[in-house]
Protein backbone atom coordinates (compact mmCIF):
# COMPACT_ATOMS: atom_id res chain seq x y z
CA UNK A 1 0.00 0.00 0.00
CA UNK A 2 1.57 3.05 -0.73
CA UNK A 3 1.27 5.73 1.71
CA UNK A 4 3.28 9.60 1.64
CA UNK A 5 3.64 10.99 4.79
CA UNK A 6 5.12 14.13 6.01
CA UNK A 7 7.31 13.54 8.82
CA UNK A 8 9.00 16.61 10.35
CA UNK A 9 8.71 18.43 6.78
CA UNK A 10 10.41 15.88 4.84
CA UNK A 11 8.21 13.84 2.48
CA UNK A 12 8.57 9.85 2.37
CA UNK A 13 6.64 7.33 0.56
CA UNK A 14 6.59 4.34 1.68
CA UNK A 15 5.06 0.46 0.01
CA UNK A 16 3.78 -1.25 3.41
CA UNK A 17 1.00 -3.50 4.18
CA UNK A 18 -2.09 -1.91 5.61
CA UNK A 19 -1.76 -3.75 8.99
CA UNK A 20 1.34 -1.23 9.67
CA UNK A 21 0.69 1.04 12.07
CA UNK A 22 1.97 4.33 12.15
CA UNK A 23 4.61 3.72 14.87
CA UNK A 24 6.14 0.64 13.06
CA UNK A 25 6.04 2.72 9.83
CA UNK A 26 7.88 5.17 11.61
CA UNK A 27 10.59 3.08 13.20
CA UNK A 28 11.21 0.31 11.18
CA UNK A 29 10.61 1.72 7.34
CA UNK A 30 11.56 5.06 7.89
CA UNK A 31 14.47 4.33 10.55
CA UNK A 32 12.95 7.28 13.10
CA UNK A 33 13.89 5.47 16.20
CA UNK A 34 12.85 8.38 18.61
CA UNK A 35 9.08 7.12 19.35
CA UNK A 36 9.31 4.20 21.69
CA UNK A 37 6.91 1.31 21.41
CA UNK A 38 5.84 0.64 25.10
CA UNK A 39 2.57 -1.44 24.93
CA UNK A 40 1.13 -1.13 21.49
CA UNK A 41 -1.92 -0.51 22.67
CA UNK A 42 -2.58 2.98 23.43
CA UNK A 43 -1.63 2.43 27.11
CA UNK A 44 1.89 3.82 28.08
CA UNK A 45 1.80 7.51 25.47
CA UNK A 46 5.69 6.31 24.84
CA UNK A 47 4.69 6.35 21.38
CA UNK A 48 3.08 10.06 20.98
CA UNK A 49 3.68 11.90 17.71
CA UNK A 50 1.75 14.72 16.40
CA UNK A 51 -0.28 14.60 13.87
CA UNK A 52 -1.51 18.16 12.04
CA UNK A 53 -0.41 19.34 15.43
CA UNK A 54 -2.20 17.61 17.44
CA UNK A 55 -0.91 14.30 19.88
CA UNK A 56 -1.96 11.02 19.14
CA UNK A 57 -0.80 7.40 19.85
CA UNK A 58 1.14 6.27 16.72
CA UNK A 59 0.47 2.83 18.11
CA UNK A 60 -3.10 2.85 17.46
CA UNK A 61 -3.07 3.65 13.96
CA UNK A 62 -2.31 3.01 10.32
CA UNK A 63 0.30 4.52 8.60
CA UNK A 64 -1.77 4.17 5.36
CA UNK A 65 -4.74 6.40 7.31
CA UNK A 66 -2.34 9.16 7.19
CA UNK A 67 -1.72 9.45 3.75
CA UNK A 68 -0.63 12.88 3.27
CA UNK A 69 -0.72 13.97 6.81
CA UNK A 70 2.07 16.14 8.49
CA UNK A 71 3.74 13.79 10.94
CA UNK A 72 6.16 15.30 13.98
CA UNK A 73 8.20 13.65 15.86
CA UNK A 74 10.79 13.97 19.03
CA UNK A 75 13.33 13.83 15.78
CA UNK A 76 11.72 16.68 14.21
CA UNK A 77 11.46 19.06 17.66
CA UNK A 78 15.12 19.11 17.98
CA UNK A 79 18.24 17.65 17.88
CA UNK A 80 20.76 17.72 20.50
CA UNK A 81 22.78 20.66 18.89
CA UNK A 82 19.45 22.60 18.75
CA UNK A 83 17.01 21.85 21.62
CA UNK A 84 13.35 22.77 21.95
CA UNK A 85 12.31 24.90 24.71
CA UNK A 86 10.82 21.69 26.10
CA UNK A 87 13.43 19.14 25.71
CA UNK A 88 15.84 21.82 27.09
CA UNK A 89 13.89 21.59 30.34
CA UNK A 90 13.47 18.06 30.56
CA UNK A 91 16.89 17.92 30.50
CA UNK A 92 17.54 20.14 32.97
CA UNK A 93 15.26 19.09 35.80
CA UNK A 94 15.93 15.42 35.18
CA UNK A 95 12.89 14.49 33.68
CA UNK A 96 13.70 11.12 32.92
CA UNK A 97 15.35 8.31 34.55
CA UNK A 98 16.09 5.59 32.00
CA UNK A 99 14.26 7.94 29.51
CA UNK A 100 12.06 5.06 27.20
CA UNK A 101 9.45 7.18 28.18
CA UNK A 102 10.91 10.85 27.35
CA UNK A 103 10.39 11.21 24.00
CA UNK A 104 6.54 10.75 24.23
CA UNK A 105 6.52 12.83 27.11
CA UNK A 106 7.89 15.58 25.69
CA UNK A 107 5.98 15.73 22.30
CA UNK A 108 3.03 15.06 24.55
CA UNK A 109 3.67 18.23 26.52
CA UNK A 110 4.47 20.08 23.85
CA UNK A 111 1.19 19.63 22.45
CA UNK A 112 -0.44 19.58 25.42
CA UNK A 113 0.74 23.61 26.19
CA UNK A 114 -1.14 23.94 22.73
CA UNK A 115 -4.23 22.82 23.54
CA UNK A 116 -3.97 24.36 27.13
CA UNK A 117 -3.19 27.75 24.89
CA UNK A 118 -6.44 27.30 22.67
CA UNK A 119 -8.13 27.15 26.58
CA UNK A 120 -8.97 23.49 26.38
CA UNK A 121 -10.49 22.54 30.02
CA UNK A 122 -9.08 19.57 32.16
CA UNK A 123 -10.45 17.15 34.03
CA UNK A 124 -9.69 19.22 37.13
CA UNK A 125 -10.36 22.42 36.04
CA UNK A 126 -12.93 24.08 38.45
CA UNK A 127 -14.92 25.73 35.63
CA UNK A 128 -15.77 24.70 32.02
CA UNK A 129 -15.54 27.85 30.65
CA UNK A 130 -13.34 30.03 32.31
CA UNK A 131 -9.95 29.64 31.09
CA UNK A 132 -8.08 27.30 33.74
CA UNK A 133 -4.54 27.53 35.18
CA UNK A 134 -1.58 25.68 34.46
CA UNK A 135 -1.51 24.44 38.14
CA UNK A 136 0.21 21.11 38.86
CA UNK A 137 -2.76 19.04 39.25
CA UNK A 138 -3.55 20.55 35.47
CA UNK A 139 -0.43 19.11 34.33
CA UNK A 140 -0.30 15.98 35.93
CA UNK A 141 -4.35 15.59 34.78
CA UNK A 142 -3.34 16.48 30.91
CA UNK A 143 0.06 14.44 31.02
CA UNK A 144 -1.72 11.13 32.04
CA UNK A 145 -1.99 9.56 29.15
CA UNK A 146 2.45 9.71 29.55
CA UNK A 147 2.78 6.75 32.69
CA UNK A 148 6.84 6.51 33.34
CA UNK A 149 8.04 3.26 34.95
CA UNK A 150 10.61 5.14 36.41
CA UNK A 151 8.31 7.55 38.37
CA UNK A 152 9.95 10.77 37.33
CA UNK A 153 7.03 12.72 37.69
CA UNK A 154 8.18 15.36 39.75
CA UNK A 155 10.81 16.31 37.56
CA UNK A 156 8.76 15.61 34.46
CA UNK A 157 6.02 18.49 35.68
CA UNK A 158 8.81 20.85 36.68
CA UNK A 159 10.10 20.96 33.35
CA UNK A 160 6.60 21.34 31.72
CA UNK A 161 6.20 24.29 34.30
CA UNK A 162 9.22 25.90 33.32
CA UNK A 163 8.46 25.86 29.42
CA UNK A 164 5.01 26.92 30.17
CA UNK A 165 6.14 29.88 32.10
CA UNK A 166 8.79 30.91 29.66
CA UNK A 167 6.04 30.95 27.09
CA UNK A 168 3.91 33.51 28.65
CA UNK B 1 -2.90 -9.12 13.22
CA UNK B 2 -5.15 -10.98 10.54
CA UNK B 3 -4.65 -9.60 6.68
CA UNK B 4 -7.13 -7.39 5.55
CA UNK B 5 -8.04 -4.71 2.53
CA UNK B 6 -8.25 -1.64 3.18
CA UNK B 7 -10.19 1.13 1.33
CA UNK B 8 -10.61 4.70 1.86
CA UNK B 9 -13.91 5.83 1.88
CA UNK B 10 -14.58 9.23 -0.13
CA UNK B 11 -18.28 9.46 0.23
CA UNK B 12 -21.01 8.02 2.86
CA UNK B 13 -21.95 5.65 0.19
CA UNK B 14 -18.81 4.11 -0.25
CA UNK B 15 -19.37 2.56 3.53
CA UNK B 16 -22.80 2.19 2.85
CA UNK B 17 -22.59 0.00 -0.68
CA UNK B 18 -20.07 -2.27 1.38
CA UNK B 19 -21.60 -3.83 3.50
CA UNK B 20 -18.80 -6.66 4.44
CA UNK B 21 -16.65 -4.21 5.29
CA UNK B 22 -15.86 -3.16 9.04
CA UNK B 23 -15.86 0.88 9.68
CA UNK B 24 -12.70 2.15 11.09
CA UNK B 25 -12.77 5.94 12.39
CA UNK B 26 -10.25 6.38 14.85
CA UNK B 27 -9.20 3.15 15.09
CA UNK B 28 -8.09 3.49 18.96
CA UNK B 29 -10.61 0.76 19.88
CA UNK B 30 -11.12 -1.42 16.45
CA UNK B 31 -6.95 -1.30 15.94
CA UNK B 32 -6.21 -2.56 19.95
CA UNK B 33 -8.82 -5.52 19.30
CA UNK B 34 -7.41 -6.51 15.98
CA UNK B 35 -4.07 -6.63 17.94
CA UNK B 36 -5.15 -8.89 19.62
CA UNK B 37 -7.43 -11.14 16.99
CA UNK B 38 -10.14 -10.51 18.83
CA UNK B 39 -11.82 -8.79 15.94
CA UNK B 40 -10.82 -10.16 12.76
CA UNK B 41 -12.33 -8.26 9.69
CA UNK B 42 -12.07 -8.82 6.05
CA UNK B 43 -12.39 -5.78 4.88
CA UNK B 44 -11.30 -2.14 6.54
CA UNK B 45 -13.25 0.71 5.24
CA UNK B 46 -11.93 4.34 6.74
CA UNK B 47 -14.14 6.72 6.91
CA UNK B 48 -11.65 9.24 8.63
CA UNK B 49 -11.70 11.79 5.63
CA UNK B 50 -15.65 11.68 5.31
CA UNK B 51 -17.34 15.22 5.88
CA UNK B 52 -18.74 14.44 9.03
CA UNK B 53 -16.64 16.54 11.46
CA UNK B 54 -19.04 19.43 11.77
CA UNK B 55 -20.75 20.44 15.39
CA UNK B 56 -23.87 22.50 13.79
CA UNK B 57 -27.11 24.12 15.49
CA UNK B 58 -30.48 22.47 14.62
CA UNK B 59 -33.49 23.73 13.85
CA UNK B 60 -35.40 23.28 16.97
CA UNK B 61 -32.42 24.43 19.33
CA UNK B 62 -30.47 21.65 19.25
CA UNK B 63 -26.96 20.66 18.58
CA UNK B 64 -25.65 18.25 15.46
CA UNK B 65 -22.82 16.32 15.48
CA UNK B 66 -20.77 14.66 13.44
CA UNK B 67 -19.92 11.45 13.76
CA UNK B 68 -16.01 12.15 12.93
CA UNK B 69 -15.91 14.92 15.52
CA UNK B 70 -13.43 13.63 17.88
CA UNK B 71 -13.46 13.76 21.84
CA UNK B 72 -11.40 16.29 22.52
CA UNK B 73 -12.88 18.75 19.59
CA UNK B 74 -16.38 18.02 21.07
CA UNK B 75 -15.14 18.48 24.62
CA UNK B 76 -13.82 21.91 23.98
CA UNK B 77 -16.83 23.11 21.82
CA UNK B 78 -17.92 26.29 23.59
CA UNK B 79 -21.72 25.81 23.20
CA UNK B 80 -20.80 21.78 24.62
CA UNK B 81 -18.95 23.44 27.81
CA UNK B 82 -22.02 26.08 28.00
CA UNK B 83 -25.19 24.47 27.27
CA UNK B 84 -24.09 20.57 27.47
CA UNK B 85 -21.59 20.44 30.67
CA UNK B 86 -22.20 17.17 31.35
CA UNK B 87 -21.02 15.97 28.03
CA UNK B 88 -18.11 17.77 28.10
CA UNK B 89 -17.41 16.79 31.80
CA UNK B 90 -17.76 12.75 30.52
CA UNK B 91 -15.80 13.50 27.75
CA UNK B 92 -12.54 15.12 29.75
CA UNK B 93 -13.29 12.16 32.61
CA UNK B 94 -12.23 9.56 29.64
CA UNK B 95 -9.44 8.26 27.91
CA UNK B 96 -6.06 10.50 27.56
CA UNK B 97 -5.41 14.00 26.00
CA UNK B 98 -3.98 11.89 23.29
CA UNK B 99 -6.58 9.09 22.73
CA UNK B 100 -9.29 12.05 22.94
CA UNK B 101 -7.94 14.11 19.91
CA UNK B 102 -8.28 10.55 17.80
CA UNK B 103 -11.29 8.56 19.42
CA UNK B 104 -14.96 9.75 17.46
CA UNK B 105 -18.03 10.56 18.46
CA UNK B 106 -19.59 7.36 16.30
CA UNK B 107 -16.47 5.27 17.66
CA UNK B 108 -16.72 5.88 21.16
CA UNK B 109 -20.55 4.98 21.23
CA UNK B 110 -19.55 1.36 18.97
CA UNK B 111 -16.95 0.58 21.64
CA UNK B 112 -16.71 -2.59 22.93
CA UNK B 113 -16.54 -3.61 26.71
CA UNK B 114 -13.27 -4.09 28.36
CA UNK B 115 -14.19 -7.67 29.92
CA UNK B 116 -11.23 -9.28 30.53
CA UNK B 117 -12.24 -13.10 29.33
CA UNK B 118 -13.35 -10.66 25.38
CA UNK B 119 -10.16 -9.64 25.12
CA UNK B 120 -8.66 -12.87 25.56
CA UNK B 121 -9.01 -15.48 22.82
CA UNK B 122 -7.51 -18.02 24.62
CA UNK B 123 -11.22 -17.80 27.20
CA UNK B 124 -14.41 -18.70 26.69
CA UNK B 125 -16.84 -15.84 25.39
CA UNK B 126 -19.93 -15.62 24.40
CA UNK B 127 -19.67 -12.09 22.95
CA UNK B 128 -16.31 -12.93 21.01
CA UNK B 129 -17.38 -16.53 20.53
CA UNK B 130 -20.85 -17.14 20.45
CA UNK B 131 -21.71 -20.32 22.51
CA UNK B 132 -18.62 -20.55 24.04
CA UNK B 133 -19.79 -19.58 27.44
CA UNK B 134 -18.82 -16.81 29.33
CA UNK B 135 -15.58 -16.83 31.76
CA UNK B 136 -16.65 -13.81 33.47
CA UNK B 137 -19.66 -15.20 35.40
CA UNK B 138 -17.54 -17.46 37.86
CA UNK B 139 -14.53 -15.58 37.37
CA UNK B 140 -13.19 -11.99 37.46
CA UNK B 141 -15.91 -9.62 37.71
CA UNK B 142 -14.94 -6.65 39.39
CA UNK B 143 -15.54 -4.56 36.10
CA UNK B 144 -18.71 -6.16 34.84
CA UNK B 145 -22.19 -4.68 35.38
CA UNK B 146 -25.05 -5.24 37.87
CA UNK B 147 -27.65 -4.21 35.37
CA UNK B 148 -28.69 -5.38 32.28
CA UNK B 149 -27.05 -8.02 32.59
CA UNK B 150 -28.31 -12.13 31.24
CA UNK B 151 -26.96 -15.56 31.82
CA UNK B 152 -24.87 -15.38 29.09
CA UNK B 153 -22.84 -12.06 29.40
CA UNK B 154 -22.27 -9.55 32.17
CA UNK B 155 -20.33 -7.07 30.16
CA UNK B 156 -20.27 -3.44 31.03
CA UNK B 157 -20.18 -0.75 28.60
CA UNK B 158 -17.44 1.24 29.12
CA UNK B 159 -18.42 4.81 27.35
CA UNK B 160 -18.30 7.82 29.82
CA UNK B 161 -19.67 9.71 26.75
CA UNK B 162 -22.52 8.12 25.79
CA UNK B 163 -23.51 7.79 29.31
CA UNK B 164 -23.60 12.19 29.31
CA UNK B 165 -25.85 11.19 25.84
CA UNK B 166 -28.43 9.24 27.43
CA UNK B 167 -28.82 11.12 30.01
CA UNK B 168 -29.28 14.40 27.34
CA UNK B 169 -31.91 12.24 24.96
CA UNK B 170 -29.61 11.88 22.40
CA UNK B 171 -30.56 10.63 19.09
CA UNK B 172 -28.30 9.14 16.56
CA UNK B 173 -28.46 9.50 12.78
CA UNK B 174 -27.77 6.73 10.61
CA UNK B 175 -27.34 6.44 6.98
CA UNK B 176 -28.76 3.00 5.75
CA UNK B 177 -27.89 0.24 2.60
CA UNK B 178 -30.28 1.86 0.24
CA UNK B 179 -28.55 5.59 1.11
CA UNK B 180 -31.38 6.73 3.01
CA UNK B 181 -31.33 8.47 6.91
CA UNK B 182 -33.42 6.58 9.70
CA UNK B 183 -32.90 8.39 13.26
CA UNK B 184 -32.83 5.92 16.46
CA UNK B 185 -32.89 7.88 20.34
CA UNK B 186 -29.72 6.79 22.12
CA UNK B 187 -32.66 4.93 24.99
CA UNK B 188 -33.12 2.43 21.99
CA UNK B 189 -30.07 2.08 20.56
CA UNK B 190 -27.71 -0.64 22.89
CA UNK B 191 -29.83 -3.97 23.17
CA UNK B 192 -29.52 -6.46 26.35
CA UNK B 193 -27.36 -9.19 25.56
CA UNK B 194 -29.49 -11.61 24.93
CA UNK B 195 -27.38 -12.08 22.18
CA UNK B 196 -24.37 -10.85 23.18
CA UNK B 197 -22.80 -10.84 19.94
CA UNK B 198 -25.60 -7.95 19.08
CA UNK B 199 -24.88 -4.87 21.02
CA UNK B 200 -26.84 -2.16 19.16
CA UNK B 201 -29.76 -1.79 16.37
CA UNK B 202 -26.78 -0.85 13.96
CA UNK B 203 -26.76 -3.17 10.69
CA UNK B 204 -23.64 -4.69 8.64
CA UNK B 205 -23.30 -1.27 6.07
CA UNK B 206 -24.97 1.44 8.30
CA UNK B 207 -23.14 4.35 9.15
CA UNK B 208 -23.64 6.36 12.15
CA UNK B 209 -23.52 10.01 10.63
CA UNK B 210 -24.35 12.11 13.26
CA UNK B 211 -25.60 12.10 17.08
CA UNK B 212 -28.30 14.69 18.20
CA UNK B 213 -28.78 16.59 21.13
CA UNK B 214 -32.36 18.33 22.37
CA UNK B 215 -32.42 22.20 22.83
CA UNK B 216 -30.72 22.62 25.99
CA UNK B 217 -32.93 22.23 29.20
CA UNK B 218 -32.88 23.51 32.31
CA UNK B 219 -31.42 23.13 35.56
CA UNK B 220 -27.81 22.00 37.08
CA UNK B 221 -25.88 19.34 35.24
CA UNK B 222 -22.68 17.46 35.98
CA UNK B 223 -21.21 13.96 35.15
CA UNK B 224 -19.52 12.66 38.28
CA UNK B 225 -17.04 9.55 37.39
CA UNK B 226 -16.04 6.79 40.47
CA UNK B 227 -12.34 4.70 39.18
CA UNK B 228 -9.79 3.17 40.89
CA UNK B 229 -7.63 6.10 40.05
CA UNK B 230 -8.02 9.89 39.81
CA UNK B 231 -7.12 9.76 35.42
CA UNK B 232 -7.09 7.53 32.90
CA UNK B 233 -9.16 4.79 33.81
CA UNK B 234 -12.12 3.22 33.15
CA UNK B 235 -15.36 3.96 35.29
CA UNK B 236 -16.60 1.64 38.23
CA UNK B 237 -19.64 4.10 39.08
CA UNK B 238 -20.65 7.05 36.69
CA UNK B 239 -23.42 9.23 36.74
CA UNK B 240 -24.70 11.59 34.58
CA UNK B 241 -27.38 13.67 35.60
CA UNK B 242 -29.14 17.03 35.34
CA UNK B 243 -31.74 18.36 38.22
CA UNK B 244 -33.76 21.17 38.24
CA UNK B 245 -35.50 22.63 41.53
CA UNK B 246 -38.45 25.41 41.35
CA UNK B 247 -40.23 26.34 44.59
CA UNK B 248 -38.34 24.12 46.70
CA UNK B 249 -39.57 20.77 44.74
CA UNK B 250 -37.48 18.81 41.50
CA UNK B 251 -39.31 20.13 38.33
CA UNK B 252 -37.57 17.92 35.94
CA UNK B 253 -34.96 14.84 36.64
CA UNK B 254 -32.39 13.39 33.84
CA UNK B 255 -30.43 10.64 35.33
CA UNK B 256 -27.82 8.17 33.19
CA UNK B 257 -25.02 6.11 35.04
CA UNK B 258 -22.00 4.04 33.80
CA UNK B 259 -19.85 1.26 35.11
CA UNK B 260 -22.53 -0.85 36.23
CA UNK B 261 -24.98 -1.49 33.32
CA UNK B 262 -24.62 -3.59 29.98
CA UNK B 263 -25.30 -0.19 28.41
CA UNK B 264 -25.22 3.84 29.43
CA UNK B 265 -28.06 2.92 32.06
CA UNK B 266 -30.92 5.20 32.39
CA UNK B 267 -34.39 4.14 34.37
CA UNK B 268 -37.51 6.18 33.86
CA UNK B 269 -38.38 4.81 37.95
CA UNK B 270 -35.60 6.32 39.53
CA UNK B 271 -36.34 10.20 37.90
CA UNK B 272 -40.07 9.40 38.61
CA UNK B 273 -39.19 9.27 42.35
CA UNK B 274 -37.47 12.78 42.36
CA UNK B 275 -39.90 14.70 40.17
CA UNK B 276 -42.36 16.77 42.55
CA UNK B 277 -40.65 15.81 45.55
CA UNK B 278 -38.56 18.32 47.79
CA UNK B 279 -34.94 17.42 47.46
CA UNK B 280 -33.26 15.77 50.88
CA UNK B 281 -31.12 12.71 51.64
CA UNK B 282 -33.99 10.93 51.92
CA UNK B 283 -35.43 11.29 48.87
CA UNK B 284 -32.05 10.36 47.16
CA UNK B 285 -31.53 7.42 49.45
CA UNK B 286 -34.66 6.31 47.72
CA UNK B 287 -33.93 6.99 44.48
CA UNK B 288 -31.02 4.87 44.87
CA UNK B 289 -32.77 1.86 46.05
CA UNK B 290 -35.11 2.35 42.84
CA UNK B 291 -31.52 2.22 41.07
CA UNK B 292 -30.78 -0.70 42.49
CA UNK B 293 -33.64 -2.71 43.06
CA UNK B 294 -32.85 -5.07 39.99
CA UNK B 295 -29.37 -5.66 40.61
CA UNK B 296 -27.64 -8.74 39.99
CA UNK B 297 -24.01 -8.27 41.27
CA UNK B 298 -21.85 -11.39 41.03
CA UNK B 299 -19.03 -11.79 44.06
CA UNK B 300 -16.46 -9.44 42.28
CA UNK B 301 -18.70 -6.87 41.42
CA UNK B 302 -21.33 -6.55 44.55
CA UNK B 303 -19.02 -3.58 45.65
CA UNK B 304 -20.53 -1.48 42.92
CA UNK B 305 -24.28 -2.04 44.32
CA UNK B 306 -23.65 0.30 47.12
CA UNK B 307 -20.90 2.07 45.17
CA UNK B 308 -23.77 3.27 42.61
CA UNK B 309 -25.72 3.94 45.16
CA UNK B 310 -23.64 6.39 46.77
CA UNK B 311 -22.54 7.97 43.27
CA UNK B 312 -25.77 8.55 42.39
CA UNK B 313 -26.59 10.37 46.23
CA UNK B 314 -23.72 12.34 46.38
CA UNK B 315 -24.37 13.68 42.45
CA UNK B 316 -28.02 14.55 43.37
CA UNK B 317 -26.79 16.63 46.26
CA UNK B 318 -24.04 18.57 44.75
CA UNK B 319 -26.72 19.68 42.25
CA UNK B 320 -29.67 20.42 44.46
CA UNK B 321 -27.31 21.78 47.16
CA UNK B 322 -28.79 19.33 50.04
CA UNK B 323 -26.03 18.98 52.92
CA UNK B 324 -24.78 15.98 54.39
C1 LIG C 1 -6.01 2.97 27.12
C2 LIG C 1 -7.41 3.39 26.80
C3 LIG C 1 -8.18 4.01 27.78
C4 LIG C 1 -9.48 4.40 27.50
N1 LIG C 1 -10.22 4.98 28.49
C5 LIG C 1 -11.51 5.33 28.24
C6 LIG C 1 -12.33 5.90 29.26
O1 LIG C 1 -11.89 6.13 30.39
N2 LIG C 1 -13.60 6.22 28.94
C7 LIG C 1 -14.13 6.01 27.69
O2 LIG C 1 -15.29 6.32 27.47
N3 LIG C 1 -13.39 5.45 26.73
C8 LIG C 1 -12.10 5.12 26.98
N4 LIG C 1 -11.35 4.54 25.98
C9 LIG C 1 -12.00 4.15 24.74
C10 LIG C 1 -12.05 5.23 23.68
O3 LIG C 1 -12.96 6.22 24.09
C11 LIG C 1 -12.50 4.56 22.39
O4 LIG C 1 -11.47 3.73 21.95
C12 LIG C 1 -12.86 5.55 21.30
O5 LIG C 1 -13.88 6.41 21.71
C13 LIG C 1 -13.27 4.83 20.03
O6 LIG C 1 -13.41 5.77 18.98
P1 LIG C 1 -12.67 5.54 17.57
O7 LIG C 1 -13.12 6.61 16.66
O8 LIG C 1 -11.22 5.41 17.77
O9 LIG C 1 -13.33 4.16 17.17
P2 LIG C 1 -12.80 2.98 16.22
O10 LIG C 1 -11.82 2.16 16.95
O11 LIG C 1 -12.42 3.51 14.89
O12 LIG C 1 -14.16 2.19 16.05
C14 LIG C 1 -14.83 1.56 17.14
C15 LIG C 1 -16.03 0.81 16.59
O13 LIG C 1 -17.00 1.70 16.07
C16 LIG C 1 -17.33 1.43 14.71
N5 LIG C 1 -17.56 2.74 14.11
C17 LIG C 1 -16.77 3.84 14.24
N6 LIG C 1 -17.35 4.91 13.66
C18 LIG C 1 -18.52 4.48 13.13
C19 LIG C 1 -19.57 5.14 12.40
N7 LIG C 1 -19.54 6.45 12.13
N8 LIG C 1 -20.63 4.39 12.01
C20 LIG C 1 -20.69 3.06 12.29
N9 LIG C 1 -19.73 2.41 12.98
C21 LIG C 1 -18.66 3.10 13.40
C22 LIG C 1 -16.15 0.65 14.20
O14 LIG C 1 -16.53 -0.23 13.16
C23 LIG C 1 -15.67 -0.11 15.43
O15 LIG C 1 -16.40 -1.30 15.58
C24 LIG C 1 -10.03 4.17 26.22
C25 LIG C 1 -9.25 3.58 25.23
C26 LIG C 1 -7.96 3.19 25.50
C27 LIG C 1 -7.14 2.55 24.42
S1 LIG D 1 -19.16 -11.03 30.32
FE1 LIG D 1 -19.75 -10.99 28.15
S2 LIG D 1 -17.90 -10.21 27.20
FE2 LIG D 1 -17.23 -11.00 29.21
S3 LIG D 1 -16.73 -13.19 28.92
FE3 LIG D 1 -18.87 -13.10 29.46
S4 LIG D 1 -19.86 -13.11 27.44
FE4 LIG D 1 -17.78 -12.45 27.07
S1 LIG E 1 3.09 2.18 22.65
FE1 LIG E 1 1.46 3.43 22.01
S2 LIG E 1 0.53 3.96 23.88
FE2 LIG E 1 1.99 2.48 24.51
S1 LIG F 1 12.22 7.65 32.42
FE1 LIG F 1 12.08 5.49 32.53
S2 LIG F 1 10.02 5.19 31.90
FE2 LIG F 1 10.08 7.31 32.19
Amino acid sequence: MRTTLTVNGKDHSLDADPRTSLLDALRNHLNLTGTKKGCDHGQCGACTVMINGRRINSCLSLACMHDGDEITTIEGLGDEHNLSDMQQNFVKHDGFQCGYCTPGQICSATAMLEEFKAGWPSNVSGSLTASPELTDAEISERMSGNICRCAAYPNIVDAIRETAEEKS
Amino acid sequence: MKQFDYIRASANSDVTRTPDATIIAGGTNLLDLMKLEVMTPDKLVDISRLDLKQITPTRDGGLRIGALVTNSDLAADMTVREDYAALSSALLAGASGQLRNKATTGGNLLQRTRCYYFYDTDQPCNKREPGSGCGAMEGANRLHAILGVTDKCIASHPSDMAVAMQMLGAEIEIEGTDGASRTVPLSEFYLIPTDPAVETVLQSGELITAVTLPAPAEGNQTYRKVRDRASYAFAMASVAARIEVSEGKITQAAIACGGIGSMPWRDPAVEEALVGQEPSATLFSKAADILVADAAPKDGNAFKVPLARRTLIATLKELTGVQQ
